[in-house]
Parts: structure tokens; C-alpha cells; sequence
């Protein structure tokens, strides 16, 4: 049991160091490794994913504040749709077969490295809007941050809150029946469909990850899948390596970094999606 | 819409610092209990139940803290990390109400109640 705890404690340390890096919620690292690499059912798996998402999120939350880069009012908006969505999914999960739920995180990982590589593509790209939507404009989700890169104030707008409000219901879901935080869903959900700028939707998509997940976190303590031994020190682990990777993450080029990771994603979500089969 | 320009961008830092912070401490009270319990775990090497039984409700948990039984201390630690963003949305309230942005409040009053639900649904 002491091996157990220690081998927790350094894979916690590693996902945190890991998700902060590559922008990742460390549930999507952990719930492989757990179900893969140390035979654990899937449900303890996703049980202590749960609880990792909430220590990354609350841990980096922090920074952005700060950082003013946030935008607190659609963070607050969206969360109506995740936070429906994960009780629906935690609930699920007590309905749903073992074997979907690795096909679902195989395809999910999949996606999430596609994902990855079309952030590769196309870094440069920016597609802000200028349109001014009714419906922004009444719940005043419209807003500015300060961007250190490039030195100055960018005021932007967003669009399409129907169409980001169904794909963060899809995100709640995913995350309430798997345990992550589904940030790349989130993101995608901001700054695809709401043309928000991509350094305010990962910020706001981490603020809203933990809430998300705490709203699913409560049906899975109560119902038992929360294990003490596996979740402590994992979590304690995660705070650790959340702090280490976000000063890695500065003197690291962030490409270089998605690009090896990548192929890993890929390997490890077609080994999920066997698992499955 | 023109309430919300009233607060200047001064107040709104000092709410944001506020919030950075209530939440810091949330985490390092969580972390804490959680590295209290580990301890104990590892020094008695007892998890204070049979086999790989642990507690998972408030009765049972409550019990066992009393006995200073470790799982049930690092299922407490746990309890607190859940709550720290449960927390935070309670603090925007608080931010939100500050800002006099009614219908903010009204919104993540609804988001406080599906967390506060998804609670109960648990139990």
C-alpha cells in the first residue's frame, strides 16, 4: 500500500508537471495511466481524475486572476450548460458498461491530439470577430485583456453563444462521465464557435474545469469510487508538479513540446479504444 | 449596463486579489488535511478499516475522524479540494454583487444551486 502511495504521488507529480505545460487538465494523463499502466477499474480511475482536475484547476486558477486574463461572466454563463451536463454524465456512469467508457476516452484522446496538431498548423491565425451580437452584448460577455507577448490591450467580442453553449454541455457531459476536465472541448467551444482570443479561453476554460468537475466530484465521493489511498496523493502530487510545470512551461518552447506529445496521445488513446473493444 | 462601469478598475483588482486569495488558502487548508491524513497513513500503516474498505459518508466519515482513523482525515481532505471551486463561485457572487451586475448574480446563483443539487444527488 505504501508503494502505491509513493508511485501516486510521482505520477500525480508528473501529470502536474505535464497538464501545466501542455495546457491539459491532468485527468486526461492520469485516467490512462491509472486504467493502463496499473490495472485499476476504470471507475477508481475516473473517481481520483476527478479530484486531479479540481487540484490543477484550483492551483493555476490562482496565477490567472492575476493575470486579468480570465473573463469571469462567460466563464459564469457557460458553466449553467457543464455544470448540467456533468451531473447527467456522473449519473450515467452508474447506467453505462465499463467497455464505452474507454471507447469514449479513446476517441476523446484522439480527438484531443488531432486537436493538438491543428493548433500546430495553424499557430498564427486569428480569427477575432467584429461582429456585434445582440445576445453578447445583453449579457455583456464582451471584454479585453492585457497581452503580455504582444504589449498591449486587446479588446475582443464574441459570437454564437447558442453554438457554444451546446458544445460546453457536450464538455460537462464528457467530463462528468470520464473524470476530466474536457479543456479541449471548452476551448474549442470559445474560441471556435465564440471567436473569443485563445489566451482568455484557456484561461477561462481552467477556471471553469474545476467547477465543472466539482459538480460531479460530489455524486462520486458519496457513491464510493473516490479512493483515499489512490486520490491523496495524487492530488498532493499534482499541486506540486502544477507549480514546478507552470515555471518549466516559461523557458520551454511550448511547440516543441506538443510535438512529442502528440504521437503519445495518439498511442495511448488507440490502446484505450482496444481496451475497449 | 451602465452600473457595471460605476466600479472602477481599481475595485475590481482588489476583488480579484481577494478572490486569488481566499482561494489559495482554500487549497492549503485542503492540501493540509490531506497530507495530515497520508501521514498518519503511512507511519501506522493503517488505514483504520478492514480490508480496502474506506467511508464515504458524512456519518461514517465523521466517526472515523474522531478516531483519527487516516482514511477517513484524507477522505476530509478530499471533501475541501472539492470545495474550493465551489468556493470560488460563491466568491463571484460576492464580485458579481459588488459590480451591482444583477443579472451576473442571478446566473451564478443558478450555477451555486445545480452544484448545491448535484450534492444532494449524491447523497
Amino acid at each position: 500500500m505504501i508503494g502505491t502511495v509513493l508511485l501516486m504521488i510521482v505520477i500525480g507529480i508528473f501529470a502536474g508537471i505535464a497538464g501545466a505545460i501542455l495546457g491539459l487538465g491532468g485527468g486526461i494523463i492520469v485516467t490512462p495511466i491509472l486504467t493502463l499502466a496499473c490495472n485499476l477499474d476504470i471507475k477508481y480511475a475516473i473517481g481520483a481524475s476527478v479530484v486531479v482536475v479540481i487540484a490543477t484547476s484550483s492551483g493555476s486558477t490562482i496565477a490567472y486572476l492575476k493575470d486579468e486574463v480570465l473573463n469571469l461572466r462567460v466563464a459564469m454563463f457557460l458553466e449553467i450548460a457543464t455544470t448540467i451536463g456533468a451531473v447527467s454524465g456522473a449519473l450515467l456512469t452508474g447506467i453505462l458498461k465499463p467497455q464505452y467508457l474507454y471507447i469514449l476516452f479513446g476517441l476523446l484522446l484522439l480527438f484531443s491530439s488531432f486537436n493538438m496538431i491543428r493548433k500546430l498548423l495553424n499557430k498564427n491565425s486569428s480569427n477575432l470577430s467584429h461582429k456585434n451580437d445582440p445576445l453578447a452584448e445583453k449579457l455583456r460577455l464582451n471584454s479585453s485583456y492585457y497581452d503580455k507577448a504582444e504589449n498591449k490591450k486587446i479588446d475582443y467580442q464574441v459570437e454564437n453563444i447558442p453554438g457554444g453553449l451546446s458544445v460546453m454541455f457536450g464538455a460537462g457531459l464528457a467530463s462528468g462521465l470520464l473524470g476530466i476536465g474536457s479543456g479541449a472541448f471548452k476551448v474549442i467551444a470559445m474560441d471556435t464557435f465564440m471567436k473569443m482570443p485563445l489566451k482568455p479561453s484557456s484561461a477561462t476554460s481552467n477556471l471553469m474545469m474545476g467547477v465543472t468537475a466539482a459538480a460531479s466530484a460530489t455524486v462520486y465521493f458519496f457513491n464510493g469510487s473516490i479512493l483515499p489511498y489512490i486520490a491523496v496523493p495524487l492530488a498532493l502530487g499534482i499541486l506540486v508538479g502544477a507549480t514546478l510545470g507552470s515555471r518549466i512551461m516559461q523557458r520551454l518552447p511550448a511547440r516543441w513540446i506538443r510535438i512529442c506529445f502528440v504521437p503519445v496521445l495518439f498511442y495511448i488513446g488507440l490502446n484505450m479504444l482496444i481496451k475497449g473493444f | 449596463m451602465n452600473n457595471s462601469k460605476q466600479t472602477t478598475k481599481e475595485e475590481m483588482n482588489q476583488i480579484e486579489l481577494v478572490i486569488g486569495k481566499i482561494l489559495r488558502i482554500g487549497v492549503i487548508i485542503s492540501a493540509t488535511i490531506m497530507m495530515i491524513g497520508l501521514l498518519i497513513f503511512i507511519l501506522t500503516g493503517k488505514s483504520g478499516y478492514s480490508g480496502n474498505y474506506h467511508p464515504s459518508s458524512f456519518k461514517e466519515i465523521f466517526t472515523g475522524v474522531t478516531q483519527l482513523k487516516s482514511y477517513a482525515i484524507m477522505m476530509v481532505g478530499i471533501f475541501c479540494l472539492i470545495l474550493t471551486p465551489v468556493l470560488r463561485v460563491i466568491v463571484s457572487i460576492y464580485s458579481f454583487y459588488k459590480e451591482h451586475d444583477m443579472l451576473y448574480v442571478y446566473i451564478t446563483t443558478f450555477v451555486l444551486l445545480v452544484l448545491i443539487f448535484s450534492f444532494f444527488l449524491g447523497q
